[in-house]
């Protein structure tokens, strides 16, 4: 049961784009075409969980050797080397599925919302705020919250990029083309997703 | 001359290269926070241009993005450290977004676009203006929506706060204003 209200509250009451304002770059960036949108949405599902998972043990070693002043950048590190490592593995095992991430893949590492997500989970006496129920959380909770978070970021790029493709067939005033309109339509789809607030 | 005015006119990052698009929306609540995150990250895009220029030589160009990226966090870190140790409020109200600097595409996109091919002084001007503009951009969206959400600037009760619109704090605010402020920026730059 906690672990379906953590999912439930890092799609939609949470959502990690919408209300927390992570990952906004490739929010806007990749969300012109529902295709793309899907893709970008998987890659991040997948390196976001694995990076949460390697990350919250690597915190543990860290405040074990008491150097946690090492955290941003030994993350950021990790992080690189893991979308690198799942990069030449991916090629390897699944070419299929590589050809499918393709571009999104090496794009990942600068997605804040994986360093963020991390910091979160590792960090949590501070930033508890931010995690849903505000309960310690573990390495599963942990996972399922990532997890949760990525989903919540691949659901938000793929209705926004629905959005777009329809907004695309319109017209704009010219000086709102581009981000401007895209931002908008961003701000009214967060108000949307503000009606779930309070439900967990 | 050009190299500093460049950054926070011409080729201002939020505005004309839309980057750094999440500190911007996440941290203008007011205007305070604003001009702090913007300040932050004015001081590391400064130290890691300088830095970055002077190892340009040094650094392999296979491994450079790596590099680039040790010498970005090893600043966020200083600046995490000294906030947490001076300005404990300010740095609890960011909290994420201070090391979150590390993966903001303004300074990895200076670092890669104009400290990797440019002197040190240069590359110290345009991580100076680059900053301010950064700097400007986000303390002008912090006091709109300081202004619409609390009936305050910079603290000050401008009018009541019965009648401020607190959607303008809260998440689409941010995006909202942000849509109108740019599309004004367009406007005025097309004449």
């Amino acid at each position: 049961m906690v672990y379906f209200l953590i999912f439930i509250s890092a799609i939609f009451v949470n959502n990690i784009v919408l209300s927390q304002f992570l990952g906004i770059c490739p929010f806007l960036g990749v969300s012109k075409k529902i295709d793309t949108a899907l893709g970008m949405g998987a890659a991040v599902t997948f390196v976001l969980t694995l990076a949460t998972v390697v990350t919250y043990l690597l915190q543990k070693l860290l405040v074990l050797w008491g150097i946690e002043f090492l955290q941003t950048i030994l993350f950021i590190l990790v992080i690189a080397a893991l979308v690198q490592m799942i990069e030449i593995m991916l090629k390897k095992v699944s070419p299929a599925l590589y050809q499918a991430l393709g571009v999104f893949l090496p794009l990942i590492t600068t997605n804040c919302c994986i360093l963020g997500v991390a910091l979160i989970v590792a960090d949590q006496s501070k930033l508890l705020a931010k995690l849903p129920l505000g309960a310690e959380y573990g390495l599963l909770s942990g996972t399922v919250y990532a997890f949760a978070t990525a989903v919540g970021f691949a659901l938000a790029l793929i209705l926004f990029a629905g959005i777009r493709e329809q907004l695309a067939l319109n017209k704009v005033p010219e000086a709102m083309k581009g981000t401007p309109i895209a931002l908008l339509t961003a701000g009214l789809l967060a108000m949307a997703f503000m009606g779930f607030s309070g439900v967990v | 001359m050009k190299t500093l005015t460049n950054g926070i006119l011409k080729e201002n990052p939020t505005f004309a290269l839309v980057l750094g698009m999440c500190p911007t929306l996440a941290t203008t609540t007011s205007a305070v926070n604003g001009m702090s995150m913007g300040l932050a990250t004015l001081f590391v895009l400064v130290c890691s241009n300088v830095v970055i220029s002077m190892l340009k030589n040094l650094i392999p160009d296979k491994v450079r993005i790596p590099a680039f990226i040790v010498v970005i966090a090893t600043f966020v870190t200083m600046v995490q450290l000294v906030m947490q140790a001076y300005l404990p409020a300010i740095y609890d109200v960011l909290g994420l977004f201070i090391p979150l600097i590390v993966v903001n595409c303004i300074v990895l996109g200076r670092a890669e676009a104009f400290a990797a091919k440019n002197t040190v002084g240069l590359s110290a001007l345009d991580g100076l203006g680059m900053g301010l503009g950064f700097t400007l951009s986000l303390t002008v969206l912090g006091v709109i929506r300081e202004f619409l959400g609390a009936g305050t600037v910079f603290g000050f009760q401008i009018y009541s706060s019965q009648f401020a619109a607190l959607i303008f704090v809260l998440a689409p605010g941010a995006f909202i204003c942000l849509a109108y402020l740019m599309a004004i920026v367009n406007k005025l730059q097309k004449k």
